[in-house]
């Protein structure tokens, strides 16, 4: 346990990615099994405690605090679990307990001369509490697990508080965060098993295969990555495939490509899924589906997964349909990220499924052959099951790249009709691409519609996390009100060179108005001031905005030291634009879920 | 014999007419006592200064040469009479030279503590019970949340983060006097016997620690090592120099901070430390109470933290106790832990000189 709160500890505070993978694998080669193998579930969510509630924690250190000590640490620390690991032994530490036998009240002569030779003493030795008597009596992480999986709602309580008797702040800690659920530390279940990958070398998805098969405390997991067996094979009915991905079409990469090679479909604006079905040794269908990394999410999208009648692996966008219609990315937007679906959610909200790839049928797995037989197994895969919920995404028809461009620049007229708004650019496939998971060479390309871009004023520059802890790296930038006031419009994080960056650190560091906290407000006049070239995805309104305009994926695009703030563009340009409507799409990390 | 007719306390520090002294007054003073070299306890400009030896050369290295009109050296256990009073200086075991003053009038008894911790320190001589009739003590961490009982500890995590990223630097914020050196101090009997890197603005306390026959090992200045050079090392510097232009001379740094905020996420966090290192030169929690009880006081003042807590602790030992209310106190550690950002008026100028190597 105490390794593991150690690893909690370090990565609540670790900003940087890559670190905390490193951190993670130190944690799996350090640590036995079965332990590491529970730390794996916990980071995976895989482990639920369902009795452990807050109101217990806090009725425990009632019992043994003084209410105002309580309150005034409670006030000054601000988090419960964190008061209470910290509080904890001393609740146990009666006053005046620790005699002070054997002090001589004026310090001798001698005693100075052995601090003088590096000589350490405790005067206040605190008497040895029965547990360090003994060799570290703290549970293990697989004993608080197994525990709790068994025991029962009333003893919960005083097994909890013999826990934190014996474990330090930073185990009451972490057992505390284990049990409420609440782990919060930036660790998502990929990036667990990325690390865990690391151990032997392989690519995490490998481990997202044979994910679904395997349960906590996963040794036969680790004894494959540590070469000690062969990899668990998969029995589950219904796996994961990790996902083809595409790389994206720069300037001049179509002269070197030929039409004749390819085949195009759109690119919708939805979240790209993997709907599985299969029938297990009973004969019975199971049916999930899978985020692009393979996280089950066949909960929250109960209305689909009854469509999947027939075995088979669909690669596909998940979309919310009306009347026929796809809808924008900001309506598919209210229905995730849902704790609970219920029926009125599902029917306001009906999931929707446009299927571009067949990975597997009644046959087998199809990964091997070219994109176009595929496609062709699909189209009657599709035709068969014959579900209104599951439908074909279609190709665009092309001979030249003059036809894609014209396609890619008006769908609606390009062939996407009436869902053209829910179109973010093309796909280009080879038809001969067999399905490869990653981002193989050549084989397929995303082609975006050309973002927006606006000219707006540097207003505010925070300080960067990791590498970047030095520069002023995040800034809000903003463009003219009707007052001639700048309003901030986004935040951009990115987009910039190293070489950037540091020019840009170097003119917030000399034109800083006035400072809050970790924020620096910097000059920002009509003709003082930094300009950005802003390019952005889409727009929405916002209410938590002062301009009413929220951007979706802002980036610098363009440092325009050339240009005088008061030459920035006009929140009335950001408003047209969004009364165009063809950019009505919300702000969302879940946006990188799609074919990308 | 009522204390106050010993010691009063004013919003300037604690002032002693019956000896014509003040003890570490934030002020300019005819003639002041002083516990430690911290700056918000030992300032410039006092008519006469009485330390001893280590307090005194501590502020002769930050204040120069003139930093008092005279100046007067006591040892541990040396009793002196000022006035109608009798003082002593004790160790406190807080920094090097720090020490309590304990000042006597007719079997009446007042410690006056300064700042102090209970718990081993391999750079100054260890905390020295003094039984009183009035005990004061500060309270920087005096809530039972702070707990800082683990020292090696936190020196393991940093050599385990050594030994996990071996391709980065480890910055560790630290107070330049005391923090510093304990921390180089607390490495060494670590096992770590690698050269460890120095900011500038150590370099004359450290040096200063190493003349009076502490062994911190190889001690260099940073100031010109190659970025490359850098990796796999731990450097010391002053909090604020982590998030400065300074530590870009360093490879994809680990920024840790020895301090006993750490102990608290949210402070941690906001100060975008990565590596928490709960490391105090005060008592915490466990030894302001111990401490207390153990002086066999019957009476508590509080000078400066969260006073809050721990004289509302005191009341419920039957102890009389009461918040002072000195301002000034704890300035060294906020001026050097809390402020995220060097002061308005010249700090840009300030990054760019510490920007040169």
């Amino acid at each position: 346990m105490n390794r593991f709160a150690e690893l909690l500890d370090r990565l609540a505070y670790e900003p940087g990615r890559n670190n905390k993978i490193k951190l993670i694998a130190a944690y799996f080669r350090e640590t036995e099994d079965p332990d590491r193998g529970y730390a794996l579930a916990a980071m995976t969510g895989a482990l639920t405690f369902k009795n452990a509630k807050a109101g217990m924690i806090r009725a425990l250190i009632a019992e043994r605090t003084d209410p105002a000590l309580f309150a005034l640490s409670y006030d000054y620390v601000g988090d419960l679990s964190e008061t209470v690991a910290l509080m904890w032994s001393a609740a146990s530490v009666s006053p005046g307990a620790h005699a002070r036998a054997g002090l001589s009240p004026q310090g001798s002569g001698e005693e100075r001369e052995l601090m003088w030779r590096g000589e350490q003493r405790d005067l206040f030795e605190i008497p040895k509490p029965e547990r360090l008597l003994r060799n570290d009596p703290s549970p293990t992480l697989a004993e608080v697990v197994e525990t709790l999986s068994t025991l029962g709602k009333a003893q919960l309580p005083a097994q909890i508080a013999r826990w934190l008797d014996v474990l330090d702040e930073t185990g009451r800690w972490a057992l505390l965060k284990l049990v409420t659920g609440a782990l919060r530390i930036g660790v998502s279940a990929r990036l667990a098993k990325t690390a865990a990958a690391s151990l032997g070398d392989k690519e995490p998805d490998e481990v997202e295969v044979i994910w679904p098969g395997l349960a906590p405390p996963y040794t036969e997991l680790f004894a494959w990555l540590e070469g000690r067996s062969d990899k668990p094979k998969s029995s589950d009915p219904a796996p994961f495939r990790p996902a083809m991905l595409a790389h994206a079409i720069e300037d001049g990469d179509l002269d070197a490509l030929d039409p004749a090679d390819f085949m195009a479909e759109w690119k919708w604006d939805g979240i790209r899924i993997q709907a599985v079905a299969g029938r297990d040794e009973h004969g019975d269908m199971v049916t999930r589906l899978y985020s692009r990394t393979g996280e089950d999410i066949s909960k929250s999208f109960p209305d689909l997964l009854t469509s999947l009648r027939q075995p088979g692996a669909i690669d596909g966008e998940l979309l919310i349909l009306r009347e026929g219609r796809v809808q924008s990315f900001n309506v598919l937007q209210q229905r995730l990220n849902r704790k609970t679906v219920t029926p009125k959610l599902t029917q306001e909200f009906p999931a929707h499924l446009r299927a571009y790839d067949l990975l597997a049928d009644e046959t087998g797995d199809l990964r091997e052959y070219g994109f176009a037989e595929r496609r062709a197994r699909l189209d009657a895969f599709v035709t068969k099951l014959d579900d209104p919920r599951i439908d074909l995404s279609p190709l665009v028809a092309f001979t030249t790249w003059d036809d894609l461009i014209a396609a890619r620049a008006d769908p609606a007229t390009g062939g996407a009709g009436d869902d053209a708004d829910a179109v973010e650019g093309v796909m280009l496939k080879r038809r001969d691409a067999p399905y490869v998971p990653g981002r193989p060479k050549g084989q397929w390309w995303k082609w975006k519609r050309d973002p927006m871009v606006v000219d707006a004023v540097l207003m505010y520059a925070q300080r960067g996390h990791g590498k970047r802890s030095s520069f002023y790296s995040d800034y809000t930038f903003g463009v003219w009100n009707g007052d001639d006031e700048l309003v901030p419009v986004g935040k951009a994080y990115f987009g910039f060179t190293d070489e950037e960056l540091t020019e840009i650190d170097r003119f917030i560091r000399r034109n800083t108005v006035a400072k809050f906290g970790p924020v620096r407000e910097v000059t920002h006049e009509a003709d003082t001031g930094l300009v950005f070239e802003v390019a952005f995805e889409g727009l929405q309104q916002s209410t938590r905005h002062k301009s009413g305009i929220a951007m979706r994926f802002p980036r610098v695009n363009r440092l325009r030291w050339d240009k005088p703030p008061r030459e920035a563009d006009r929140l009335e340009t950001l408003e047209k634009m969004l009364k165009q409507g063809a950019i009505s799409t919300p702000l969302d990390s879940a946006k990188t879920e799609n074919q990308s | 014999m009522r204390p106050e007719q010993i010691l009063v306390p004013m919003p300037s520090g604690l002032c002693s007419k019956a000896g014509g002294f003040h003890i570490d007054p934030t002020r300019p003073v005819d003639k002041a006592l002083i516990t430690h070299g911290h700056s918000d306890h030992a300032r410039a400009g006092h008519g006469h200064v009485l330390a001893t030896q280590e307090t005194l050369d501590i502020m002769r290295l930050r204040y120069g040469d003139n930093f008092a009109g005279s100046t007067q050296a006591i040892t541990y256990g040396e009793t002196l009479k000022l006035g109608d009073v009798t003082v002593s200086y004790h160790p406190a075991g807080h920094v090097l030279g720090s020490a309590q003053i304990a000042v006597e009038r007719k079997g009446l008894r007042i410690v006056a503590s300064g700042d102090y911790k209970d718990v081993a320190d391999p750079t100054c001589a260890p905390f020295e019970l003094v039984p009183c009739d009035v005990f004061i003590t500060e309270a920087t961490f005096g809530l039972p949340v702070f707990r800082h009982h683990d020292a090696a500890g936190e020196i393991r995590k940093l050599l385990h983060s050594v030994a996990v990223f071996p391709e980065r630097a480890h910055l560790v914020g630290a107070y330049s006097l005391g923090k510093a050196q304990r921390v180089i101090a607390m490495l060494r009997a670590a096992g770590y016997d690698k050269t460890i890197y120095l900011h500038g603005a150590m370099e004359k306390i450290t040096a200063y620690y190493q003349q009076r026959g502490i062994d911190l090992g190889p001690v260099e200045l940073v100031r010109g090592a190659k970025k490359a050079e850098l990796a796999g090392t731990i450097t010391i510097c002053p909090p604020t120099a982590m998030s400065d232009l300074w530590s870009r001379r360093f490879p994809d740094p680990v920024l840790a901070f020895a301090s006993g905020w750490m102990r608290v996420r949210a402070r941690a966090r906001q100060r975008g430390v990565t590596l928490p290192l709960v490391i105090s030169d005060h008592a915490d929690w466990d030894g302001l109470t111990k401490t207390i009880t153990a002086t066999g006081c019957s009476e508590v003042w509080v000078t400066h933290g969260e006073e809050e807590a721990l004289v509302h602790w005191a009341h419920m030992q039957g102890l009389k106790a009461k918040p002072l209310a000195i301002v000034g106190y704890g300035d060294e550690e906020e001026h050097e832990a809390e402020s995220p950002l060097p002061p308005q008026s010249g700090g840009e100028g300030a990054e760019k000189k510490e920007a040169k190597p």
